[in-house]
């Protein structure tokens, strides 16, 4: 593989001096794609590359992404876009427009990894001189990817003419990449691993993949990058580690925190809880269908617009649930978990028979999708949002229960219902309001937790569980309880997960808990005063 | 008190009578089939679509003209994702239902479930899913892919063409990746793949928190050589786990993942466009180019009244299972057990990816295995096909199986016979 990638970049390098200059036309190699199998086609894209026309630049694009064709009736080859149902097809050099065509009359060349990888070098070193900056870099970090000696000329021509301070530091990366596996001298070298030390994660594997044929008076200074990189990472594995952890509490935060109202302040056994989440879920899917179908430029603001809609859709099923079951169990636990564990199977299978039995589509909008580096760890913007997120709802949630009229009806009814209805607040208004806000905070989670996680009927019941762990765990009735709880096990589990892994981590965890609510029952932060005994 | 039993005997007895009656009459007419799929619990959204491709076959079985010049009937039940709820529908459907065979059954732990009570009431099952061998039962014939028409075929395809040196086998923590990671890892290093470069990591059900394990693939990966990881992550988890995989920007390019549970259906579940490049093996993917499978997808199209609902390798595997049931049911002129038995070793009907697949005498059947890379529009790409491969029911890679062979035709007729020791039974020295 390696190989063919050397004499690939090498036949990039001897062509590109003399055959530009005879003004080859890329046209005919082209065509002659629609012939090739895999590894003719590798040599082909090598010899488009050779011609050093920076036309191609965007028919090779297409490759790689799979958008080209060859024309069935004469073999000629295009790259196309779908327009409607039929597609455009574009000269793969010009650029011009050959007209449109029915999706039967091309036939797709196929690509592969190896083809993606040959593409991805030959593209690095024919927009390294590219006058867009974005292109250069991405030019830069190509040949970061797959460094070869026979890159190295190309990077150093470019580095002399370059002037944007990032790409020039880019470049200079790649320049030390190449250069690791080229027959430059031994100081080069030495510069290069000084070089590539700071690269992080990057730079160790070019460093591993050389250490068996570098020169030997290189040897210390490898070892020395190599374990540099190796400490530094293993400070960075902490950091990472919180971060994770953090992550997955917000996860479990999100899915408790609906349960830590209908459970932890209401004090009903709720086993629908899960399908809440659930039904938060499918409502993002119902707006982005909606959106996809009638306005799809609004699609960044789905996530936004399915919040209200889960929230009150979820909220509306849990009013309906507390006025048709619940509340005529009140006071009776075991019947009450029944009752909700019934419902929880009758939302599911419904959800089943209008969706379908099979996972469906939630897409992440362009801000939640991706990742970016910090210092020596990735951070996924989707993550990082759900945590911004539960924090935003828990905090939100808060102010709700403790600075409103409404949350203090709702904290008089739960301390002391008679005294409370006594001075004129109407319980069961309270109790089914509560209920459906509860309801309704866990279809929010499910907006969230769309976002992460199969949108499919069994849903809900992957956190049916740990919502009632966090909950117990942190306190019944106790929000802060609930906060604590969730980062604590989030966190517990992440740094459990290196050592002994993911299986042994969850029962670990779970056996942790058990010991805890021997010790304290009342979980965490336990309530204290008459509401305890009541 | 004795009246009243009475009166309820006389009624239980007529009661009995009708039904007998009944079941005489319509065994005239119709003979029936059971399907034994999940459509309630966690495994409905893998097994309802099978459930929906049996009634399709039945359906165009029936517009042909049934079997034996009788119309076929299904009879469905749903085990609810219950293993021991599997064998009690199963004994129902044999016993009282009266079925001729039965298709059904997806993870292993079902059919593990099943196999007693087919054994015992001497009935047939046809599973149609991939698995991870070490089993072969004179009344189970196994139409998915066993490890060598999937696993080894892809664990090579990764090393000779991508030039893979260093394996990530990560699964979900039951038999079937446990089996066939134990197996994988038996031939890598049969092959000279250092124990080093091959790190095992399992996950538990539904896992839905891949941040550390794609983290740690990423580092594994850094070794300077090529990394690719072995995915037999269960169906649910991997939605999830190739959103991190995209999110961290692990690239097909860099870190390939090749997985056995992933298929058009999984992935309708995903936005494909970041996963281009990564690789599933199967024995057929709704791409292929063949007459016989653009009619199957137009017929299944037409069926379901829906033009979006994709097809997929366990959907082709109840397809060759039903055929060959139907083949051999006609040779034998009676849909009796043992007949059928008999005859149905040696059948060769069409599969959907233009060639035909054969009964072998292990109760495994032979197809070509399919090395698929995955689309921006959800569908495969094939980039490798092989000839048609022989199911091998006992691993050669493993010390507990490398002598058993299985040959259920007469005068041998056995599951597991020791090809040292010359004996039938148990598992080898």
């Amino acid at each position: 593989m390696l190989i063919r990638l050397f004499t690939l970049i090498f036949l990039v390098l001897s062509f590109a001096a003399t055959s530009f200059a005879q003004g080859s036309d890329p046209k005919p190699l082209f065509d002659q794609l629609a012939d090739a199998n895999f590894n003719q086609a590798e040599t082909l894209v090598g010899q488009i590359a050779a011609t050093g026309d920076p036309r191609v630049v965007p028919a090779l694009n297409a490759f790689s992404e799979g958008d080209l064709y060859f024309r069935k009736s004469d073999k000629a080859v295009f790259s196309a876009k779908v327009a409607g149902s039929q597609l455009e097809l574009i000269d793969p050099v010009t650029g011009e427009s050959a007209g449109q065509v029915a999706k039967g009359a091309v036939t797709k060349i196929k690509v592969n990894n190896n083809l993606r990888r040959a593409i991805r070098a030959a593209l690095g070193g024919l927009t390294l001189m590219s006058p867009d900056r974005g292109a250069r870099l991405s030019a830069a970090d190509a040949i970061l990817r797959s460094p070869s000696a026979e890159a190295l000329e190309l990077v150093e021509a470019a580095l002399a003419k370059e002037t944007d301070a990032d790409v020039k530091a880019r470049m200079e990366e790649a320049r030390a990449v190449s250069l690791l596996s080229s027959d430059r001298s031994i100081d080069e070298k030495r510069a290069a691993i000084e070089t590539i030390s700071g690269l992080g994660a990057a730079g160790l594997g070019v460093l591993n993949s050389v250490s068996g044929t570098i020169d030997h008076s290189l040897k210390p200074d490898l070892d020395k990058a190599i374990a540099s990189i190796r400490n530094a990472q293993q400070l960075w594995n902490l950091a990472q580690n919180v971060w994770y952890g953090m992550s997955l509490g917000s996860v479990l935060l999100l899915a408790a925190i609906g349960l830590a109202i209908t459970f932890g302040v209401m004090g009903i056994i709720n086993m629908a809880h899960g399908e809440m989440v659930m039904l938060g879920a499918y409502s993002t899917f119902f707006v982005q269908e909606v959106i996809r179908n009638n306005a799809p430029g609004l699609f960044d603001w789905s996530l936004a617009i399915a919040l209200p809609v889960a929230f009150l859709v979820t909220g509306l099923v849990g009013f309906v649930i507390e006025r048709g079951v619940i509340r005529f169990l009140y006071g009776r636990p075991l019947e009450t978990l029944l009752a909700t564990w019934g419902v929880s199977l009758i939302l599911q299978q419904a959800i089943r028979t209008i969706f379908g039995p099979t996972n469906q589509e939630v897409g992440n909008p362009s801000w939640m999708s991706g990742s970016f580096p910090l210092g020596g760890m990735t951070i996924t913007y989707n993550r990082m949002w759900i945590i911004v997120f539960s924090l935003t709802i828990f905090f939100a949630l808060l102010f709700v229960m403790k600075k409103t009229a409404y949350g203090l009806n709702m904290r008089a009814v739960t301390q002391n219902r008679r005294m409370a209805s006594s001075m004129g607040i109407r319980t069961p208004w309270v109790d089914a309001l509560t209920f459906a806000l509860g309801s309704g905070i866990a279809g929010i989670a499910g907006v969230a937790l769309s976002q992460i996680d199969n949108v499919s009927p069994n849903l809900g019941q992957s956190y049916i569980i740990d919502s009632f762990m966090v909950v117990v765990f942190g306190g019944v009735g106790n929000l802060w309880g609930t906060l604590v709880g969730a980062l604590s096990l989030g966190i517990l589990n992440k740094f459990l997960e290196p050592s002994v892994g993911a299986v042994l981590g969850k029962i670990l965890v779970l056996v942790l808990i058990i010991l805890f609510i021997q010790k304290r029952p009342r979980g965490l932060f336990a309530l204290k005063g008459r509401a305890v005994e009541a | 008190m004795s009246f009243k039993a009475k009166l309820g005997g006389a009624l239980l007895a007529a009661a009995l009578s009708t039904t007998a009656f009944h079941g005489a009459f319509a065994a005239d007419d119709t003979i029936k089939i059971g399907v034994l799929h999940s459509l309630s619990g966690t495994m409905a959204i893998s097994e309802t679509t099978l459930k929906d491709a049996m009634l399709m076959l039945v359906d165009e079985q029936n517009k042909k003209g049934g079997v034996l010049g009788k119309k076929l009937e299904a009879v469905v039940v749903d085990p609810a994702s219950d293993w021991p709820l599997f064998a009690e529908k199963a004994r129902q459907l044999i016993s009282q239902d009266k079925v001729a065979a039965v298709f059904g059954c997806w993870t292993s732990s079902s059919r593990k479930s099943v196999l007693p009570v087919f054994e015992e009431l001497n009935s047939i099952l046809f599973y149609p899913v991939q698995y991870e061998g070490e089993e072969s039962s004179r009344n189970i014939f196994y139409t998915g892919a066993a490890p060598n028409q999937q696993a080894i075929p892809a664990v090579d395809y990764l090393a000779s063409t991508e030039g893979v040196e260093r394996w990530v086998l990560a699964g979900t923590d039951y038999v079937y990746p446990q089996t066939t990671n134990k197996i994988l890892k038996a031939y890598l290093m049969s092959k000279g793949v250092k124990e080093e470069d091959i790190m095992v990591n399992y996950t538990p059900f539904g896992h839905s928190d891949w941040q550390t394990i794609v983290s740690d693939i990423k580092k594994f990966g850094s070794a300077g050589k090529k990394t690719a990881v072995v995915s037999t992550i269960n169906g649910d988890a991997n939605v999830p786990f190739y959103k991190e995989l995209a999110n961290q920007g692990v690239k097909a390019e860099d870190i390939p993942v090749v997985a056995f549970s992933v298929g058009e259906e999984e992935l309708a579940g995903l936005d494909t466009a970041p996963l281009v490049g990564h690789l599933a093996a199967w024995n057929y993917f709704q791409s292929v180019d063949a007459p016989v499978n653009a009619e199957f997808i137009k017929t299944w199209h037409a069926f379901t009244k829906n033009d979006k609902r994709v097809t997929n390798d366990p959907m082709e595997a109840a397809y060759i299972g039903f055929n060959a049931w139907v083949k051999a049911v006609e040779a034998a002129g009676t849909t009796d057990t043992d007949a059928v038995l008999d005859s149905i070793i040696g059948v060769a009907v069409p599969n959907l990816s233009g060639g035909t697949s054969t009964v072998m005498p292990n109760h495994h059947i032979t197809k070509p295995v399919l090395i698929g890379e995955i689309q921006a529009d959800g569908q495969f790409d094939i980039v490798q096909e092989t000839p048609a491969v022989v199911g091998d029911e006992w691993s050669d890679y493993l010390p507990d199986s490398k002598d058993l062979i299985s040959d259920w035709r007469k005068p041998m007729s056995c599951g597991n016979f020791n090809v040292a020791t010359g004996k039938c039974g148990g598992k080898g020295s």
